[in-house]
């Protein structure tokens, strides 16, 4: 182990990355390009030092690691410390995010015209917030972090967004901090309760039942409008509509992740008779959310919204995984968490690529793509499978595993999820056919480019990630595993002792 | 607390020099006629830096001067720190907008320090003739300024209205010390506190003399149902004297506000803390729904400043030292937030015409990308979202809030998160004007040094107040230890 303060460096390197921006002048053509230049740069380093993070990750502990202590704050008994650190539930949405962050800033590099510094630095801000908020220890400072996202959120939706991008962005960030605010409330009384806002702390606290029962839901308000859970997921739609496509890319990759996280880290270990009391609720929700969701995908005209839609059916079924509590159903939920981030990430990438040539989000807009851009053909194709599930794709590890696990509590909840399995195929392949297949009924479109070099570039980790997780899932399994493993059994325990208390 | 055989002065020497700086300043104005304004005003500045110095020195002890009417401690220096920076900003606001405005008379910074020395007696008071003295004497200076400009039909109304309001609540709250007198049979808050223990019943009238006073510190805080006055007032007043407004008279208020419940009637609590929770109920609720509406950025501030009064009450209902450590540290934050603001809005002219209307600041982003990402800030704080100080403000509020584990004081928290939300959209609301909508128009420039060097700081210290946010809530904790001193 070595003592860098790693996780630091990876969290706060974006904003000297900012400062750099900050500094550039001259002309506005000049300003745009070196800005470009820094973000990418800046990012792919962040990007390069967090894989250091994953070479020195030791997976047979369920202990933090990388833990950085400082103290921030110390008012009367009121002590917050700047505490950081991660382990195997947290490590990969750290990679995910330094991941995302250089794609999206190559995938803008033509797409973005004004404001183009200010951009960069948005992007920037907002990975330092995102990988922040996935390595905090501290409650407080967690929150810092998981609201601060908002901000450039916000920013970005509504400078660069599209036709309606205003009430988009407000919604999002409206109901977002609605369901926070009552969170940060919960976190004082956990604070209260346990005498600090240290979340190792809390994770060791037993909590009574009836304050449990609260607390969930307190959390629940913050992560379901996050995730989104059904029905409070109806500002997903817009803002993804509305966002640019980077935008999208980071809102369906990471953004959606901090609630699965939460989940996974705060409302299972701190409150696991509550979670137990609240699966039927939970559950009854994810299976609405995939089945409903996916019907209304069926019924899209707009590819965005079809995407957006079918993220909600995916995290759908990560809230059933998480709340199956068994040690596969966890793992598949963290690894469909992985994947959606990818693959959804990358179909906006997709759509994004028709967006930049033909301004236009109308499925009925396309047809017959294949014979003037067979690359984008091929990779559209690949990302669908593994939207769909196909065996060899990260797509099928995630929402087999969560099968396997859910069907061991619930059979029901497992065949109706099965179901959403199949409406998601046909609405994914419906889509592909109708954008992809076909013969190309418009002038228009004759012209049209495959892929350049760049958007190439953009794609291919992200596709070679897809199927390295799909192919041999060990390598991302390995370090989540003893984490989860722990997580449900200090969830069995306690139900065990309520249990035996009961009898 | 022993009284000293001689009425000593000396902890009031601070107050005494600022009412003898007033004064000489007012001959130097005099004397040297109507071009002394630039000079009075900063000697005015320089007179507050040297009373902040010396209330400074006469330390963070307990005394009491003039029998016991008058008390120093920690808690007065904090609010006395925050109302003198107040004072001193305002005035340096206003030099450059009364000049252009032909307003310029020397009697402005005057009337300033003269409220001001009103202030830090009420900060300070520790009898109930000593509350309404320093409340008159600042309410007394302060409507002469709302009506500064007076040639302006909407200034001399908002001096007008102000003054009726004001007397108003002058009269109901003398009406209320009297109740207390006459039921209690002392004006002293140390032997109210000696006299009122709590134990036994306490006599109805006393408790309607107690209301009747909150009634007319509730008309100073500007706190729901007594605010009416406070949007026109805003609007009509010349701007800078709105930043004024909307700063130092309410930390004073507001500090006496906790003084009055916390010290003589603390016990009583049972009593007035559902008041305080209906005004706070009340208040933010009003504050975040009845801005919506606005598109006078002036009146917008208005109701903002109604909805932080609510949040500021939470703590002061919680009525514990935390909660009164919360209300400290927002009354803090909220200083330099707001006095930011309005140096944006001062900002906001063309052609030297002053523009008050929202969507004036279109596409601001654009053209003056500073002014922007200073306001930007300033409405994200005043919003509460981190990692802004204002989230720091509400946090230590909230803090206090939920550790009294009563029920009404957690649905108060409950209602204050939620109305916060509510409250979001129109501080959100300004920043999609700057950032989102296409310039409509450029402002003036360049915008005066004195401006910038006030934007400057206040913008630095509301963004990056949670690297070192320590100092602030240390001595706000210290400050609300020192209320709770038997």
């Amino acid at each position: 182990m070595n003592h860098w303060p790693l996780l630091s460096l990876v969290t706060f390197l974006p904003l000297v990355g900012v400062g750099f921006i900050m500094t550039t002048r001259g002309d506005a053509e000049i300003v745009a390009r070196n800005a470009k230049n820094i973000a990418l740069s800046t990012s792919v380093i962040v990007f390069l030092l967090s894989l250091l993070l994953w070479v020195y990750f030791d997976p047979s502990t369920a202990a933090f690691q990388f833990v950085e202590k400082a103290r921030w704050v110390k008012i009367g008994g009121f002590e917050v410390n700047y505490h950081m650190g991660i382990d195997g539930i947290s490590l990969f949405f750290v990679l995910l995010s330094t991941l995302l962050t250089p794609i999206c800033v190559l995938a803008s590099w033509q797409s973005i015209h004004s404001q183009v510094r200010e951009y960069m630095i948005a992007f920037l801000v907002l990975e330092t917030l995102m990988v922040g908020m996935f390595c905090a220890l501290d409650f407080i400072v967690f929150y810092v972090f998981f609201e601060g996202v908002l901000i450039p959120m916000f920013l970005i939706i509504g400078i660069w967004g599209h036709s309606n991008r205003v009430y988009a962005a407000f919604k999002f960030f409206l109901y977002t901090l609605l369901g926070s605010v009552l969170m940060l409330l919960a976190i004082i009384a956990v604070y209260y309760q346990t005498g600090s806002t240290d979340i190792e702390t809390a994770l060791h606290y037993s909590f009574p039942f009836a304050l449990q029962k609260w607390l969930f839901l307190a959390f629940l308000a913050s992560f379901a409008v996050k995730v989104p859970m059904w029905p409070v997921h109806t500002w997903l739609p817009d803002a993804h509509v509305e966002a640019p496509t980077a935008g999208s890319v980071i809102l369906a990759g990471v953004l959606l992740k901090m609630g699965g996280y939460g989940f996974v880290r705060f409302s299972l270990p701190m409150f696991p008779l509550a979670s137990h009391y609240f699966t039927p609720l939970m559950f009854a929700l994810s299976a609405i959310a995939v089945i409903y969701t996916s019907l209304v995908a069926l019924a899209q005209t707009n590819m965005k919204k079809l995407i957006a839609y079918s993220s909600i059916a995916h995290m759908g079924f990560v809230t059933m995984g998480i709340f199956a509590v068994t040690s596969e159903a966890v793992q598949g939920a963290v690894i469909q968490m992985l994947s959606h981030g990818l693959v959804s990430g990358a179909l906006f990438l997709c759509v994004g690529v028709l967006y930049d040539r033909m301004h236009n989000y109308d499925i009925a807009r396309y047809g017959g793509l294949v014979e003037r851009m067979p690359a984008y053909g091929f990779v559209f194709m690949a990302f669908t499978l593994a939207s769909v599930g196909l065996p060899g794709t990260s797509g099928f590890v995630g929402e087999f595993l969560i099968l396997l696990g859910t069907f061991r509590v619930s059979t029901l909840e497992c065949f109706l999820a099965a179901t959403a399995m199949f409406l998601g195929a046909a609405y994914m392949l419906y889509l592909y056919r109708r954008v992809v297949f076909g013969t190309i009924t418009r002038d228009d479109l004759r012209n049209i480019l495959d892929l350049s070099a760049r958007e190439k570039a953009v794609f291919v980790p992200l596709l070679l990630l897809v199927l390295w997780m799909g192919v041999y899932p060990s390598s991302f399994l390995g370090p989540i595993r003893a984490s989860v493993d722990n997580l449900v059994q200090q969830v069995g325990a306690a139900e065990a002792g309520q249990h035996a208390s009961a009898e | 607390m022993p009284v000293a055989a001689a009425p000593s002065f000396l902890p009031a020497l601070p107050e005494i020099a600022l009412a003898c700086a007033a004064m000489l300043l007012l001959l130097v104005g005099v004397f040297r006629g109507e071009g002394s304004t630039r000079l009075v005003s900063w000697l005015a500045v320089l007179v507050l830096i040297g009373v902040l110095v010396l209330a400074l020195r006469i330390g963070f002890g307990r005394q009491t001067a003039f029998y016991g009417m008058f008390v120093t401690d920690a808690f007065a220096l904090f609010m006395k720190t925050l109302v003198l920076i107040g004072s001193a900003v305002s005035i340096v606001m206003a030099m450059r907008y009364n000049e252009d405005h032909g307003i310029a008379r020397f009697e402005f910074p005057v009337l300033v320090l003269l409220a001001t020395t009103g202030m830090m007696v009420m900060v300070s008071a520790n009898d109930l003739i000593t509350l309404y003295l320093g409340l008159e004497l600042q309410s007394l200076a302060l409507y002469v300024t709302a009506s500064f400009d007076r040639d302006s039909v909407r200034s001399s109304e908002a001096g007008l209205k102000y003054f009726v309001l004001g007397a108003l609540s002058s009269g109901m709250l003398l009406y209320g010390a009297s109740m207390v007198y006459g039921f209690a049979g002392t004006t002293s808050f140390a032997s109210l506190a000696q006299v009122l223990t709590g134990a036994g019943p306490v006599s109805s009238g006393l408790i309607i003399g107690i209301v009747f006073v909150i009634v007319g510190l509730a008309f100073k805080v500007s706190a729901v149902p007594f605010h009416m006055w406070v949007p026109d007032v805003y609007e009509g007043a010349p701007t800078p004297v709105t930043a004024f407004f909307a700063v130092a008279p309410k930390m004073a208020a507001i500090a006496l506000f906790i003084r009055f419940l916390i010290a003589p009637f603390g016990a009583l609590i049972a009593e007035w803390q559902q008041v305080i929770i209906f005004l706070s109920i009340a208040s933010m609720i009003l504050g975040s729904v009845a801005a919506i509406a606005q598109s006078n950025i002036k009146r917008l501030m208005a109701y903002s400043s109604i909805g932080h009064v609510g949040y500021a009450l939470i703590g002061l209902a919680a009525a514990t030292p935390s909660g009164i450590r919360g209300v400290l540290v927002y009354m803090a934050i909220y200083l330099f937030m707001n006095v930011g603001t309005f140096a944006v809005i001062l900002c906001m002219r063309q052609q030297g015409r002053m523009l008050e209307g929202i969507n004036d600041l279109a596409g601001l982003s654009r053209t003056q990308p500073g002014l922007a990402l200073a306001l930007a800030i300033f409405m994200f704080a005043m919003a509460g979202i981190p990692p802004t100080a204002g989230f720091f403000s509400k946090l230590y509020i909230f803090l206090a809030a939920i550790e009294t584990h009563q029920t009404s004081m957690i649905a108060l928290a409950i209602i204050g998160v939620v109305t916060s939300v509510v409250g979001a959209f129109y501080y959100l609301r300004v920043v999609k004007v700057m950032y989102f909508d296409e310039p409509a128009g450029v402002f003036d420039r360049p915008i005066t040094a004195e401006l910038k060097a006030v934007l400057f700081v206040t913008a630095v210290v509301t963004m990056f107040f949670f690297l070192l946010p320590d100092p602030v809530a240390g001595s706000a904790q210290a400050a609300a230890a020192s209320l709770f001193v038997k």
